[in-house]
């Protein structure tokens, strides 16, 4: 009807013009949908292979699961060391805000919140691999305020989250902080090594103490999660997994209770020292001290380099072991290592007498006795009970010493000084026992005729007395004297005792067989203890008035040092318990602590009555004295 | 004048029966797009299903209910006289120029964009409608000047019919969609068969205006581009370069594509499924499909469009009234251009504009428009039908 009122509507004619115009929109779609349809192919046909590859390998993530690491524990099972989870604060470059100037402000508000600098955050972002959604660890242990912080104001921190990790937990607080050791994240000089394979960048490991040396076993096995993750990187669900292995945990040989005890008596003296005791036939260490000391907790949490450098340069050097890694001359308690030397090189005979008349001239120097004493006409046990210099001088004056050894030297180096103890504890001290080649090869230039000189034989004399260039550590003494008192066995001190499983299974025994056999007759063995249990347990000896009233007799020798113009003498006790039949050998050092029955005898005798179980009650001390044997 | 032409044999008035006699609709190009929202429907309830927690079928049932209103609207619009259209052009300009601005007053904005307005169960979209009322009311005014010779100014003055909407789009902003407007009205005046002379004319004007205007902008410190929209429509040239950017899109889509292979990967659609690929139930569902279903899908979709353009095409020539060509024309253009440049884009051959695929892509506005288009071309369809009938 309305064709008809509108003539106009008359259909057009398809003129030429019309056609044409139609089939150029004709074409054109045409050739789009062949172009679509080529490119379809081409996409999916031709290159469909390498497309599905990029599709399969995105999306998926391979997380790494730490365990938890290997607990620590005394001889009797008391927990030292455990772990506990702290929340660490990670960033997701790839949440962060896309404008560049939101992101930055984000960046700095998160810099200023953690104190960290932008180029710090940067380095971090960088070390981290990239991929969508890949979190980086900017901070362990965000502590509860700041936590709160980010949780109020989420969103003004997109891409931050809190995560929990596993630190480590101090549960004796800073006992046995030297032997313990911390942990922190491995090193790229570490990973090269093959004892960390399968420890990943960012990892933590043992960086001290038996955390370091027993690291292998305590940090246990990670364990993977191969996660399905959107474009934001949100997990969608598990593809598979290689469960991680938790860490063994590690007896160690200490006792908690003995090493407190030391540690006290150390800390009560106030003075710089260390102390070691152990079973003299296992070499097992039952407490090993060093004052002053650490609380290793200061490295689970977050703290600026600047702190980290103030925390290790505290007055008085508490990071250093002063008991393992302490170098000091020990005095007389030199002796019984001179008195082996001269026994048993034929210097002199058991019943050979000196007369000891308070002084010495040695071409010219005239040595003296501490305290000007004199002793007369004195042998071996007497001049060790009385710790007699001017006996020990003469067998100094006496002893051969040429090119890298000598009597005493040898001696020395039998017994374990001047080389590393073997302990199982990183960075042990190697103390020094000086001889002829060794002197003329560092003191060259001559300069000053008293330090700066070739050796000659005061130098012997000097050593012979444990003064002058020789440097032992406490345990170094310790090891000599448990090689004395258990029949000539140089043992290998250990901490470790046994690695135990999570289920409690014993994995391994920690028993390091002995370094080497020392051939000293029982006869030089029983002169020299015997003089030490005189110098302990007689009247006149010098450690008498601490040890005399002892129980029952030990054998001890006190250690004066001269430390230079002007400074209180180095004090040292090491002793051998029970006389008859040792067991125990306790070696205490005290910085400026003056004579060896001032300082150190005291904090020894505190340690043996512990050891003995004197001091709760006189019990008996065989059921302790057994399982250190049995170590 | 009946006498005057004696070809023309007058049309009775016809029953509301034949009306609704199935002769009337064209079965393909109708079996073509009901097969394009079924296949939608399909891909919707297949895949992302996780987007929305607890509610795995939320887009693909909103998505038939629109499409079964779609439907309803095209089959009731194609028993409608489409000619009756050419009195209400200046209504029909007047209201969609009208609710585009609409949006500027109550309009909700989207990520930076307003382009909606809140009704009760539905966001509405007016400029989605609007392509289709642009089809209707230029094509009207086209058609009263066509018969007579064609100056420069009344082609310009046509163009600027088809401008006016199509800038106010672009200020939403939404560049998608004001392109497809100015392609439908350069579109129409092409059918009207305005002279050669006159596009190259448009053709420099348009260099001459977007250059001068771009130049003068950047000096004064005006950007007309916003910067995403700068980002997408240069990253397509230069698709690898940073997984953050606009370009990473690009990527996504054509990994997501590539990896369908011949007959797609099904539920292992990691691409798809795992957000690497954003906006998947509308701009980005052509991936989707190419992902799922592979080339074999793919080239399915692709087909039912060459058949629905190849309906238009014909329709375009048999319709009984030259209105009806241009409005074939009109929506030929509204649905090519849209179809060419979403699948260019999803395929890494196009930059990216936010422009769906009709019928294909999620989306209840342009659903709904799409059906008022092909209910228009049923509309055209019928009459010539009819003409057939009586010419018979």
């Amino acid at each position: 009807m309305y064709l008809l009122d509108r003539p106009e509507d008359i259909p057009p004619r398809l003129t030429d013009r019309l056609n044409l115009r139609i089939a150029i929109i004709g074409a054109v779609v045409v050739a789009a949908i062949a172009t679509i349809l080529l490119r379809l192919w081409s996409l999916q046909v031709l290159d469909g292979e390498h497309y599905r590859a990029l599709a399969k390998d995105h999306g998926i993530l391979d997380v790494r699961v730490h365990p938890p690491r290997g607990e620590i524990l005394d001889r009797n099972g008391k927990l030292l060391v455990a772990n506990r989870t702290v929340m660490s604060l990670q960033l997701r470059p790839s949440d962060l805000p896309s404008d560049r100037d939101e992101r930055r402000a984000e960046l700095r508000r998160l810099g200023d919140l953690l104190g960290l600098s932008q180029r710090e955050i940067r380095q971090r972002v960088r070390a981290t691999p990239q991929y969508a959604g890949y979190p980086v660890v900017l901070k362990q242990g965000v502590d509860r305020r700041l936590l709160f912080y980010l949780l109020e104001n989420k969103e003004r921190f997109p891409g931050v989250s809190v995560e929990r990790t596993y630190v480590r937990s101090y549960k004796a607080g800073s006992l046995a902080a030297h032997i313990l050791g911390i942990v922190g994240q491995v090193s790229p000089r570490q990973l090269k090594r093959p004892a960390y394979r399968g420890v990943a960048p960012g990892d933590v490991v043992g960086q001290s103490g038996v955390e370091y040396s027993y690291d292998r076993y305590l940090r246990g096995i990670a364990g993977s999660e191969r996660i399905q993750v959107d474009a934001l990187g949100r997990p969608k669900g598990m593809l598979g997994n290689r469960p991680a292995r938790a860490g063994d945990n590690l007896r160690l040989t200490l006792d908690a209770g003995l090493q407190e005890v030391g540690e006290e008596a150390l800390r009560d003296r106030g003075l710089p020292g260390g102390f070691v005791a152990m079973n003299v036939r296992s070499g097992a260490i039952l407490g090993m001290g060093s004052y002053p000391s650490f609380d290793p907790s200061f490295y689970t949490r977050p703290h600026t380099k600047a702190e980290y450098e103030t925390f290790g340069n505290r007055p008085g050097d508490p990071l250093v072991d002063r008991a393992n890694q302490g170098g000091y001359p020990t005095g007389s308690a030199f002796k019984p290592i001179t008195a082996t030397a001269a026994l048993e090189e034929g210097l002199i005979g058991p019943d050979t007498i000196f007369n000891d008349t308070g002084s010495l001239d040695i071409g010219g120097l005239v040595v003296h006795n501490a305290g000007g004493a004199a002793n007369g006409p004195i042998d071996m046990s007497t001049a060790l009970q009385v710790s007699s210099d001017v006996y020990f001088f003469s067998l100094g004056l006496h002893a051969e010493a040429s090119g890298k050894g000598g009597q005493i030297q040898d001696w020395a180096h039998a017994y374990g000084l001047g080389q590393k103890p073997g302990i199982d504890l990183p960075a042990a001290g190697a103390g020094l026992i000086p001889t002829p080649a060794w002197r003329n090869r560092v003191y060259r230039s001559h300069k000053n005729p008293y330090i700066d000189r070739p050796w000659n034989q005061g130098d012997n004399v000097n050593l012979a007395v444990g003064q002058g260039d020789v440097m032992v550590t406490p345990l170094q003494l310790a090891r000599a004297y448990a090689a004395l008192a258990n029949g000539g066995t140089l043992v290998r001190p250990h901490v470790g005792g046994r690695i135990v499983d999570v289920d409690g299974k014993t994995v391994e025994r920690i028993k390091p067989p002995p370094k080497r056999h020392l051939k000293i007759s029982d006869e030089t063995r029983s002169v020299i203890l015997g003089g030490l249990e005189r110098a302990a347990m007689e009247p006149g000896g010098t450690s008498y008035s601490v040890m005399g009233g002892f129980p029952f007799p030990v054998a001890g020798k006190t250690g004066t040092a001269e430390r230079g113009e002007g400074q209180e003498d180095q004090s040292w006790y090491s002793v051998v318990a029970p006389y008859g039949d040792p067991e125990i050998v306790v070696t205490v050092t005290v910085e400026h602590g003056g004579f060896g029955v001032e300082s150190a005898a005291p904090i020894a005798r505190t340690i043996l009555e512990r050891y003995f179980h004197l001091d709760a009650g006189g019990a008996s001390g065989a059921a302790a004295a057994q399982s250190a044997g049995a170590e | 004048m009946e006498a005057a032409k004696p070809s023309l044999t007058i049309a009775p008035r016809r029953s509301l029966a034949e009306r609704l006699s199935l002769a009337r609709i064209d079965g393909v190009l109708l079996g073509a797009a009901v097969g394009l929202i079924a296949f939608s429907v399909f891909t919707l309830a297949t895949s992302s299903r996780g987007e929305l927690a607890g509610r795995p079928m939320y887009y693909a049932d909103r998505q038939a209910i629109y499409g079964l209103l779609g439907i309803a609207l095209m089959v009731g619009l194609s028993r409608l006289d489409y000619t009756r259209l050419r009195d209400l052009r200046l209504t029909v300009y007047t209201a969609m120029v009208g609710s585009i601005a609409l949006v500027f007053l109550v309009g909700t904005a989207v990520r930076g964009s307003n382009r909606w307005i809140d009704l009760p169960f539905f966001q509405l979209q007016p400029s989605e409608l609007a392509k289709v009322l642009l089809c209707v009311s230029l094509a009207a005014y086209v058609f009263e000047r066509v018969r007579r010779p064609f100056g420069l100014g009344h082609t310009l003055k046509l163009l600027a019919l088809g401008l006016v909407p199509a800038g106010l789009v672009l200020l939403q902003p939404d560049l998608g969609t004001g392109i497809v407007l100015v392609a439908i009205a350069v579109t129409i005046l092409f059918v009207a068969g305005i002279p050669w002379q006159h596009f190259a004319a448009i053709g420099a004007l348009a260099v001459l205006i977007a250059g001068g205007t771009y130049a003068a902008g950047s000096a004064v410190g005006i950007e007309f581009l916003h910067g995403y929209q700068e980002d997408r429509l240069t990253a397509f040239l230069h698709p690898s370069e940073d997984p953050s950017d606009a370009s990473y899109q690009v990527n996504q889509a054509i990994i997501a594509v590539g990896s369908g292979e011949e007959v797609g990967r099904g539920d292992n659609a990691t691409q798809t499924e795992l957000l690497f690929l954003p906006e998947r139930h509308t701009d980005f569902i052509f991936a989707v499909i190419g992902e799922r279903f592979g080339f074999a899908g793919a080239a399915f979709v692709v087909l039912l469009y060459s058949v629905l353009f190849w309906r238009v095409i014909r329709l375009m020539r048999q319709a009984a009234s030259f209105y009806g060509t241009l409005i074939a024309g009109g929506v030929l253009a509204m649905l090519a251009f849209q179809v060419i440049v979403n699948m260019g884009m999803n395929l890494g051959l196009l930059p990216v504009t936010g422009i769906t695929l009709p019928l294909i892509s999620y989306g209840g506005s342009s659903v709904i428009g799409t059906f008022l288009a092909l209910g228009l071309l049923q509309s055209v369809y019928a009459e010539s039908r009819a003409e057939v009938f009586q010419s018979r």
